[in-house]
């Protein structure tokens, strides 16, 4: 049986007719063509694929389509705004935190989340922050000075 | 992979959950950050899902002087804010990754039972309880069930296939009470090797009251111990004790040799820091009174 939902994502509403099984990462690929949310391991370990769910960061993966019905959703796709990358999305190229970067739009997510929650985390809360994605390329150093970065930028534009 | 397919019910209030879990042979689904890992890799394939998480009433979190009752729908993320219950909160952070407590529950977590979790280590050592509901034809029936009976082994809760557990109960720590909880896991926020948790109170002379630990990791379901009055004050005694209590098993992952290691080691940790802090609150307690 397909159900029919509305998801409001990045801004837009978009009804869109799905089985119940659909997850919500194949939902956004497949049925909305928004192929930036990337499906590394599909149960929940590696961070590719999370999303802001009503602004907070989820695992897209471990969500239906279905029980998110009404509700507004973040990719990396919306992350930017008129005036071009987010500040997030500038510090991780400026700090090389990214090398093959099929992890980055999980992170980029992830991170928009941490910094809006807290935006001068210490070096351990970064850590902590972003324990539940998973880099294989950078060894992680230049993404926690991206994310550090990306708090200096957004005090820098606050002003 | 992919999930199986299932019919989805999602229904607006309680009685209509109950009805369908009555009806159907089906699963619960809050948060699921356990259930749907388990449905992608088809290690569950249930015919049906029935979506707790439009049922206001689950969505309460209650704190009384007594404790704080934590409804089906409650996130992790929303406990640790909100929940003020300090060793709650601090299981909290032990379990998985922020991004996956902003959608798991902690009822949730309690049914899925695994024994490696932190939460119902927590429920256990505090002596808590499940709320569960059940529709009997004609309407509603609760029954409370004790965390020592709830956990009846790996991944197995007292909760029956046509039950809802609507709410968790956790004791309010008693004044001059320590808490606790260790745990080395082999990255953060992975499902720990072993871990202790640890409540220590100590009575109006200064003595050890009640010392209780609850061992995850090492045992079919938390492994509880009543340590008060073991070792004679001698905290390291009382661990190596109970390290040779426990029965765990090998896995790829430790050895069972290694996690009887863990739980002398932490329940060392788990103890001393819980019975420090109990210290503290006694001080506390007579410098306030």
């Amino acid at each position: 049986m397909e159900h029919e939902i509305t998801l409001v994502v990045n801004g837009a509403a978009r009804r869109v007719r799905v089985p119940a099984r659909r997850l919500l990462s194949d939902c956004l690929r497949h049925d909305l063509g928004l192929t930036g949310t990337h499906v590394g391991c599909e149960h929940g370990v590696c961070g590719c694929c999370t999303v802001l769910l009503d602004g907070e960061p989820v695992r897209s993966c471990l969500t239906f389509a279905v029980s998110v019905d009404g509700r507004e959703i973040t990719t990396v796709e919306g992350l930017a705004g008129p005036g071009g990358m987010s500040p997030v999305q500038r510090a991780f190229g400026e700090c090389h935190a990214l090398q093959c970067g099929f992890c980055t739009p999980g992170f980029l997510c992830t991170v928009t989340a941490l910094l809006r929650d807290n935006p001068s985390p210490t070096e351990e809360e970064v850590v902590e922050g972003i324990s539940g994605n998973l880099c294989r390329c950078t060894g992680y150093q230049n993404i926690v000075k991206a994310v550090h970065r990306a708090a200096e930028l957004i005090a820098e534009e606050g002003r | 992979m992919k999930p199986p397919p299932f019919e989805y019910h999602a229904p607006r209030d309680l009685d209509e959950a109950l009805r369908i879990l009555a009806g159907v042979r089906g699963k619960v689904l809050a948060g699921g950050q356990s259930l749907i890992p388990m449905l992608n890799m088809r290690l569950a394939a249930p015919a049906h899902l029935v979506d707790i998480t439009r049922v206001a009433s689950l969505d309460a979190l209650e704190r009384t002087r007594e404790g704080v009752r934590v409804g089906a729908a409650v996130t992790h993320a929303r406990a640790e804010r909100e929940g003020g219950h300090p060793l709650l909160t601090r299981a909290l952070r032990l379990v998985a990754h922020p991004v996956i407590r902003n959608r798991g529950t902690v009822v949730g977590s309690l049914v899925h039972a695994d024994p490696a979790a932190e939460l119902p280590a927590v429920l256990a050592v505090l002596g808590g309880s499940v709320r569960l509901a059940r529709w009997d034809g004609a309407r509603g029936q609760v029954r409370d069930v004790p965390a020592h009976e709830f956990f009846v082994g790996p991944m197995e809760s007292a909760a029956g296939p046509d039950e809802l557990a609507v709410s968790a109960f956790f004791p309010a720590l008693d004044e001059r009470t320590g808490h606790a909880f260790h745990e080395v896991a082999r990255r953060h926020g992975d499902y720990a090797l072993a871990g202790v948790c640890a409540v220590v109170t100590l009575g109006e002379d200064g003595g050890v009251a009640a010392a209780r630990v609850a061992c995850v990791g090492v045992g079919p379901a938390p492994v509880v111990a009543d340590l008060t009055g073991a070792g004679a004050g001698d905290w390291a005694l009382a661990a190596a004790a109970l390290s040779r209590r426990v029965e765990p098993e090998d896995d790829i992952h430790a050895t069972a040799a290694y996690r009887r290691h863990l739980v002398a080691v932490l329940a060392e940790r788990a103890l001393k820091e819980a019975a420090g802090l109990a210290e503290r609150a006694s001080k506390e307690a007579a410098g306030g009174a």
